[in-house]
């Protein structure tokens, strides 16, 4: 909401300077956005008269002029083709900035001739788009004069933020209410005036509404003046409405312009000569059409609020007026339309059309119902003193619909909730400027512009307001004992530790859209739970972000292929986010899903290693450090093949503890990398924070640090398998042989090639045996081991090789 | 006897003798059971006791003189041995170590561990909630009414009804703030209630300055007499301990928000210095500037209602902030887009250490 200095000055009696003007707006919450005082910009332009304008001895177009400044004589070097002895111009002195040009002027010689700054063109000046010539002022305009006087620039404009509520501060005086409730001056009386009528109006008003849409158009008042002579509209009305950038159209609409806007009350008028017959307020019908004065047109549905005459469709009310029936230059009858609409209708209406006009604005907001009989006679009074005229009778169709509350107050509330204490007496004062009724009981009545005040804690909001926030006093919050408690929740600790072990692992976590195309979360597993049309956004602001993700992958390989397109290959990528598997709070669990992608590292003089291709293994033992953060049991988990469909199906794992998945882990499926168009492989894991067991152990202590006194003992066998046997099956059979000593089963090689016949592989295996009590023998020791290849042979059907 | 040719022999053999090889054969053809003096020890035997006398001295301080040059050259020669071989075993130490990848925590995830910290600090915990909302959650039940002007101002993300639920439960969105979780929290918790939350939030607006998706931090405090004064002492504390900055000018300033009343914006002091945004108090107080920073109030008591407190006994404040702001001022990074990017350059360079995570005890 814009508007200037003297404008607001017309309701407010205040000697305040603009600084205290806007920093009291911003304490009682008409939050000041900016603020424009192009007097100040504009104070280095003054007229001066060119007195001799001669050639320029080294250029053809350029003229060397002689100007008398109020401070004497200067020479100024001119090109434009106007520049002439005797004419009254602008000029931008040495040292000023010139708005249009953006640069600060400086002495300077144009081909050999000093110049002391530059006759300025009105696009220079940023007054417009004229740049033929440098601004011609009447000869009569005297040296000196501020352009800003001349222009009618020298009135601040002030830019405010007003919030949702306060559609009393839509229009000015209601921003000058606030000021003189909080000491800022005192808000002038609007100058009432009731006109007499010459004639009986036409066309008289039916409002035609059933039983539950009489709210809809409660009032609607008309009045016909004849005899205006509409034209533009006189400058210093022109100046405030292009202030605050409104284009002046003619004077009738200007008017209306200037009380919506002034006033926040929004007016419309209608020729009164292209109106047909009478006019009725009814909800609009599937179907009718309307041209709007905003060059649009409209189809209208059922249940619009519109203005209509025997023609059809004039206006929507309190939205938009017609093209049909608006007012041009040659309008002698004019027709005043001043209606009260229902915020919600008007909303309703103004979302569905897609209009915004200064008018929905307001009416949306709720303007005050109790105004609209005192505003026709105030606006009549303008058209009058404006266009002239004879002003008719005022048609009036419905009553002023119910609009103040009354709430019983105890001012003693005030400090119970506010924390600061202000005497009855000055809450009291603080309504009573604001427009509230108190009556000694502490009935406090609200006023008919205050939509927004429902109840005892609006009240106190006032007063704090008013009053100002910095009187209120601060008092720290403390935590109840001495040291703080911890206050993370399960899940959160999860997070952060997750999150922790998979940086610390050589993972950047990134965070990504929570939704996705469409196909793409169908790829990743949007189907898996047949509630992928619940997830589905009705309005996505885009196809590519369409879905919630039943998956973090997707977002992650993509991020990763845009950073190999920005040659970045080789990324390392995790997010600790929502997945969705449905709508429901509890089908929105916390993931940490990875991934990596090209090598491991770029390469070293060290060698292979440090360079070679990520796989499988990576994403594992990043899953197994993170679950193991998390306090999970990293170390019993089962490994099992049953993996989502995106996932490589000979390369990929699922980790489970009992009936319950805690991860996947594995290759990206190929042919979805293809869909996707990535060319390098991609492995990567997904963690379900939630399915981690909770750490249910009492008391802090740790299990008892077993810490045996003898050396272990470690014997390397070698075992011939079918290839297909895994590795967690030899790992299994050997423990199972004796859980207490043997402490470590580590695979070291598996060799298939020469030596080893077609399909089978050979496995090297270290197990490390802890003695508790005694050194072992020789003989134990080759019993245990004799043991360990009978298991081991027993149950995956491989030998000891020879 | 005469054993200073034998000497002069022996001298000489030790000086040549250039390594520890060489230097032991001089040592057995001189000291050996077979050594040239072991040999002319060996005819003292057949001597006069006289003879035997000074030859035998004489011979025993020749002993002990070659072996003390033998002992003096080798440590001579082991000292060369070690120069020689320090000089062959010099590494190019300007060459780089082994590559080991350093993982980053995501600058957000960042903000969150020192908000929890700094709020857990002054006795808040954390409580959760879902992104997939319902209409009574995220509107409703915080004063929102229908058709109201703010519910259009949130930009809301739909889903489709679920018929399964029954009222505002079946129409589904996607948070628009987390105050949601306050309702929430209420609803399933009992008083006193002192909780901070994190999330994210989606509207559906992308430009410079807005992304459909943004984590916001929602806290609530709610007790007998929880007072707007509280909100400030709260709210500055938190400010102050979060952007480091001791005496950083706070703002209040009125609002509207639906569900708190009064309501404050919260705005922190700043100036330019050279151009560059400087958080804390201008030099001058001219210079004094102001950035909006977290939205705050008094929960409004209708809210209390929905969530079944009465508000003639229970009442306190709630506050939300956009961690993205918050993040980017603190730590002055420029694009909020960034954020969601993903550009590993960015995550390197605004990511954090997984090893030093924040601890308000720390430094």
């Amino acid at each position: 909401m814009k508007f200037t200095l003297s404008w607001l000055k017309d309701y407010l009696d205040t000697d305040a300077t603009l600084e205290q003007i806007v920093e009291k707006l911003t304490d009682v919450g008409l939050e000041v956005e900016g603020v424009e005082d192009r007097a100040a910009v504009y104070a280095p332009f003054k007229v001066v008269e060119v007195v001799e304008a001669v050639q320029h001895p080294n250029a053809d177009r350029l003229r060397v002029c002689q100007v008398k400044t109020e401070n004497g004589m200067l020479q100024v070097v001119c090109g434009a083709p106007n520049a002439r002895a005797g004419m009254k111009a602008i000029l931008a002195p040495e040292g000023s900035y010139v708005p249009g040009l953006d640069m600060t002027m400086k002495k300077t010689k144009i081909r050999d001739v000093e110049s002391n700054g530059m006759m300025a063109s009105a696009r220079e000046m940023n007054l417009g788009e004229d740049h033929q010539g440098i601004i011609d002022l009447p000869v009569d305009t005297p040296i000196g004069t501020p352009l800003a006087e001349i222009f009618g620039l020298n009135d601040p404009v002030i830019e405010i933020n007003v919030t949702p509520n306060r559609p009393d501060c839509a229009g000015i005086r209601g921003i000058a209410r606030d000021l003189a409730a909080a000491g800022l001056g005192t808000l002038k009386p609007l100058a009432s005036s009731k006109i007499e009528s010459k004639f009986e109006s036409s066309p008289k008003v039916t409002l035609d509404f059933d039983g539950d849409n009489k709210q809809a158009c409660p009032l609607f008042m008309g009045r016909l003046i004849k005899g205006v002579k509409n034209g533009p509209s006189p400058d210093w009305l022109q100046n405030r409405l292009k202030a605050i950038g409104l284009r002046p159209i003619s004077a009738l609409v200007d008017i209306t312009n200037y009380f919506c806007i002034g006033l926040s009350r929004p007016l419309h008028v209608f020729d009164a000569d292209k109106l047909t017959g009478n006019i009725t307020v009814r909800l609009s019908k599937k179907g009718e059409t309307l041209d709007a004065l905003n060059d649009k047109s409209y189809t209208l549905e059922d249940g619009t609020v519109a203005v209509c005459d025997d023609s059809g469709v004039l206006g929507l009310g309190g939205i938009v007026g017609g093209t049909k029936t608006g007012c041009e230059e040659t309008t002698t009858n004019v027709y005043l339309e001043c209606a009260y609409f229902d915020p919600m209708k008007i909303a309703r209406a103004g979302r569905d059309l897609g209009v915004i006009s200064d008018a929905r604005y307001r009416f949306e907001r709720g303007i005050d119902p109790a105004f609209t009989v005192e505003a026709v006679e105030l606006a009549t009074q303008m058209i009058l003193d404006l266009c002239g005229g004879e002003a008719g009778t005022v048609v009036k169709a419905g009553e002023v619909p119910e609009c103040v509350k009354t709430y019983k107050y105890d001012p003693s509330r005030y400090v119970k909730r506010i924390g600061a204490d202000v005497s009855a007496d000055d809450q009291k004062a603080i309504l009573e400027s604001l427009g509230f009724a108190v009556a000694a009981d502490w009935s406090v009545t609200t006023p008919s512009w205050r939509p927004d005040i429902f109840g005892v804690e609006d009240l106190i909001e006032e007063i704090a307001r008013i009053r100002g926030y910095a009187e209120i006093p601060s008092v720290s919050v403390l935590k109840d004992g001495a040291v703080a408690k911890g206050a993370e929740t399960p899940n959160g600790m999860k997070s952060r530790k997750a999150r922790n072990a998979l940086a610390a692992s050589g993972l950047q976590e990134c965070i990504t859209w929570s939704f996705m195309a469409e196909e793409l979360a169908h790829d990743f597993g949007a189907d898996a739970n047949q509630q992928a049309a619940r997830l589905k956004l009705l309005n996505p602001i885009s196809v590519d972000l369409a879905q919630m993700r039943p998956s973090i992958l997707p977002n992650l390989i993509e991020a990763a292929s845009r950073n190999a397109d920005r040659g970045h290959p080789n990324a390392a990528l995790f997010e600790v986010g929502p997945v969705f598997f449905g709508a429901n709070a509890d089908e929105q669990p916390v993931m940490a899903t990875g991934i990596r992608t090209g090598s491991i590292g770029s390469k070293h003089w060290t060698g292979e290693t440090a360079s070679r291709d990520v796989d499988i293994y990576d994403v594992k033992a990043d899953v197994l450090r993170a679950i193991s953060a998390c306090g999970g049991p990293s170390g019993n988990l089962q490994v099992t093949r049953d993996t989502p469909d995106y996932y490589h199906p000979g390369r990929s794992g699922a980790l489970r503890l009992g009936p319950n998945i805690i991860a996947y882990f594995g290759e990206i499926h190929p042919k979805l990398l293809d869909k996707m168009k990535i060319s390098d492989k991609v492995v990567g894991f997904e963690l379900f924070l939630e399915k981690i067991p909770e750490q249910k152990k009492k008391g802090t202590a740790l299990p008892l640090v077993d810490l045996p006194s003898f050396q272990p003992v470690k014997r390397d066998f070698a075992f011939l398998a079918d290839s297909g046997v895994e590795a967690d099956n030899f790992v299994r059979a050997i423990k199972s042989v004796d859980r207490n000593m043997i402490v470590n089963v580590d695979i070291f090689d598996i060799y298939t090639g020469k030596g080893v016949e077609e399909g089978k592989k050979s496995v090297a295996i270290a197990v490390t045996l802890q003695p508790r009590d005694h050194t072992l023998t020789d003989a134990e020791i080759e019993g245990l081991s004799q043991k360990i290849v009978a298991v081991v042979e027993q149950k995956t059907g491989a030998s000891l090789r020879g | 006897m005469d054993t200073a040719a034998l000497k002069k022999e022996l001298v000489d053999l030790v000086a040549s003798a250039n390594d520890m090889t060489s230097l032991e054969n001089v040592r057995v053809e001189a000291l050996g059971k077979k050594g040239r003096i072991t040999d002319l020890m060996k005819t003292l035997g057949g001597m006069s006791p006289e003879e035997r006398k000074t030859a035998g001295a004489e011979l025993n301080v020749l002993k002990d003189e070659i072996a003390a040059l033998i002992e003096k050259q080798a440590s001579q020669l082991k000292a060369q041995e070690m120069d020689a071989r320090l000089a062959a075993e010099t590494l190019d130490v300007t060459l780089t170590t082994r590559p080991e990848r350093k993982g980053a925590v995501h600058p957000i995830s960042q903000t969150v561990d020192e908000l929890v910290s700094i709020f857990a600090d002054m006795g808040f915990s954390v409580a959760e909630g879902p992104d997939l909302e319902d209409d009574f959650h995220n509107f409703t039940a915080l004063n929102f009414p229908l058709g109201h002007p703010a519910r259009e101002m949130h930009d809301t993300f739909y889903l489709p009804n679920d018929e399964r639920q029954e009222g505002e439960a079946q129409k589904k969105v996607l948070r628009t703030h987390t105050s949601t979780v306050q309702i929430r929290h209420m609803q399933n918790n009992n008083p006193p209630h002192k909780i901070i939350c994190f999330g994210r939030c989606y509207r559906s607006d992308w430009d410079m300055t807005h992304t459909p998706v943004f984590h916001q931090m929602e806290c609530l405090y709610i007790d007998k007499n929880v007072t707007m004064a509280h909100l400030k002492g709260c709210l500055s504390d938190f400010v102050r301990a979060f952007f480091n900055i001791d005496d950083l000018p706070v703002r209040f300033r009125p609002s509207f928000f639906p569900f708190t009343e009064p309501s404050a914006e919260v705005d922190i002091g700043y100036w330019k210095e050279n151009g560059e945004l400087r958080l804390g108090r201008a030099p001058k107080t001219e210079d004094q500037k102001w950035l909006e920073i977290l939205g705050s109030g008094m929960v409004h008591p209708n809210v209390l209602r929905n969530c079944g407190l009465d508000p003639e006994e229970y009442q306190g404040f709630a506050f939300g902030m956009g961690l993205e702001r918050a993040t980017m001022l603190k730590y002055g990074i420029p694009d909020l887009r960034s954020f969601f990017e993903s550009d590993t350059r960015w995550l390197s360079h605004y990511g954090f250490d997984p090893l030093d995570r924040p601890n308000r005890a720390t430094k």
